[in-house]
């Protein structure tokens, strides 16, 4: 046996067999895995390689694959995210829904053909159903129709409407701070959306005059 | 060939006059029809018959055909072929996909320069050769179960690499191969997504590329495929059959196993 796995150590590329085992080990995918990506990829337009260093939450959502990290990983994921989430210098969390339902339509922005002169889009309907009169949308992420009216916001500067219009413009700016391992990007950490479009998402969303709240 | 360019041309038409012809009836209506319509005729056909010539015609610096170029059955052997791609080939000692197999036969038997090739834009040059020699090799194995080997050592190590690289995340907005393709009935906007975690999804995704796009105008390899996956995950550019787009075939093909291909399908 240990024969014939030098032999096929020697035959195979130094660089894709660390080890010899029937099945490869962890450490041994690991090590291939790194130096593939390394390899395969180079910069194009905005797109540089720094984009594939992985910060400690999409390190561990990556490594957990179709698992679910652990609850203590999971709490202080959530709790580093948290941390970034930050309010407009204006206190002012709404702004216009009309404005707002363009960069939800919008799917633009950030790929390696996009230009950064023009203003990145949010692709909200890409995964989530907003107004009603939007048929062409995605699924990947939970309907968000009525979504202020279902939760009772009337007023939403109002005391009673603030822990949900906090939360709304905290998971709009960093969807990890609730969820771990969300599929959502993270628009105001990342930089997709500016604190003005996030506050007109925040108004076809939460603005009891948007088309989503009819 | 009439056939096809009309169906073509009805298609085109159907793109264009879509918001005035689809505004009697449903939206879902009108997109129901016009699937209906694609699904009639396939100009994908077009790149196999073209590519069929191209694999026997002698060509390229060294004057000659790809008549012994070896997809992993044996040389010249085309059927069954694409169903068991990709595989490890010992002349080269990697795992291969048929576009990086491709390259190796085109440098190795007709004198081509397969890194220039590979540098070379979609659809333009060589690439667009590459275009109906995928049709024409994927056509072979149409209807026919995939069933990648993985006895190798290199083989299993890039099928778990590849699993790997199917759920990084990464880019600005985190996304990874899986924030798409990793559960059942998803959909972004009106697209299905198939899962290609598992089957029917794999053979389902994996197995209906190279396909002829209708939104493009052309066929698309999966290597072509593979490239507009990353840009709009908001990655950097993958390589032209770097390892990373070859992992994935592992995994996504390996997935596949028992799956029919029907390559090269039709795409919107």
């Amino acid at each position: 046996m240990k024969k014939a796995c030098l032999k096929l150590s020697a035959i195979a590329a130094a660089a894709l067999v660390a080890g010899c085992a029937i099945s490869p080990s962890a450490q041994d995918i690991d090590l291939a895995t790194s130096q593939v990506m390394t390899s395969s990829f180079r910069a194009q337009g905005d797109a540089k390689l720094d984009r594939l260093v992985l910060d400690a939450s999409n390190q561990a959502c990556s490594d957990a694959q179709d698992k679910s990290v652990d609850e203590k990983l999971a709490k202080s994921i959530e709790e580093a995210n948290l941390k970034t989430v930050k309010f407009p210098a204006d206190g002012k969390l709404l702004g216009n829904w009309a404005e707002g339902e363009k960069i939800a339509q919008n799917g633009r922005g950030l790929t390696w053909s996009d230009s950064s002169a023009t203003a990145n889009g949010g692709s909200c309907y890409n995964c989530h159903q907003i107004s009603k009169t939007e048929l062409s949308y995605g699924s990947i992420g939970p309907s968000l129709y009525n979504y202020g009216k279902l939760r009772g916001v009337t007023d939403p500067t109002a005391v009673a409407s603030k822990p949900i219009v906090d939360y709304t413009w905290g998971k709009l700016w960093n969807s990890k701070a609730y969820n771990a391992c969300s599929g959502m990007p993270r628009f105001g950490h990342a930089g997709i959306l500016t604190v003005e479009q996030i506050k007109d998402v925040m108004a076809l969303l939460l603005d009891p005059k948007s088309p989503v709240n009819q | 060939m009439k056939k096809y360019l009309v169906t073509a041309l009805v298609g085109f038409a159907a793109v264009v006059l879509g918001s005035s012809v689809l505004a009697q009836k449903t939206t879902a209506e009108g997109i129901a029809e016009y699937r209906a319509m694609l699904a009639d005729g396939n100009p994908a056909e077009l790149y196999e018959a073209k590519g069929e010539g191209l694999w026997k015609q002698a060509r390229g610096p060294k004057n000659a055909s790809l008549d012994k170029c070896d997809l992993g059955k044996g040389a010249g052997v085309v059927k069954g072929a694409f169903v068991e791609l990709p595989r490890y080939f010992a002349d080269t000692q990697r795992v291969q996909d048929l576009e990086s197999r491709l390259l190796t036969c085109m440098e190795q038997l007709q004198g081509f320069n397969a890194a220039e090739i590979a540098k070379t834009r979609f659809g333009d040059g060589e690439q667009k050769t590459m275009e109906s020699l995928v049709a024409y090799i994927s056509g072979e194995s149409r209807d026919m179960a995939f069933n990648l080997p993985q006895k190798h050592t290199q083989e299993k190590l890039m099928y778990e690499v590849g699993k790997k690289v199917f759920y990084l995340r990464g880019g600005p907005m985190d996304f990874s191969c899986a924030s798409c393709h990793g559960e059942d009935n998803k959909r972004i906007r009106l697209q299905d997504l198939p899962n290609l975690t598992k089957q029917p999804g794999a053979s389902t995704g994996f197995g209906s590329w190279p396909a002829y796009r209708v939104s493009a105008g052309d066929l698309w390899s999966m290597q072509r495929r593979l490239n507009d996956c990353y840009r709009q995950q908001r990655f950097p550019y993958p390589g032209y059959a770097s390892d990373v787009t070859i992992a994935l075939g592992v995994y996504m093909g390996v997935n596949s196993k028992g799956g029919v291909s029907t390559a090269p399908a039709l795409k919107r």
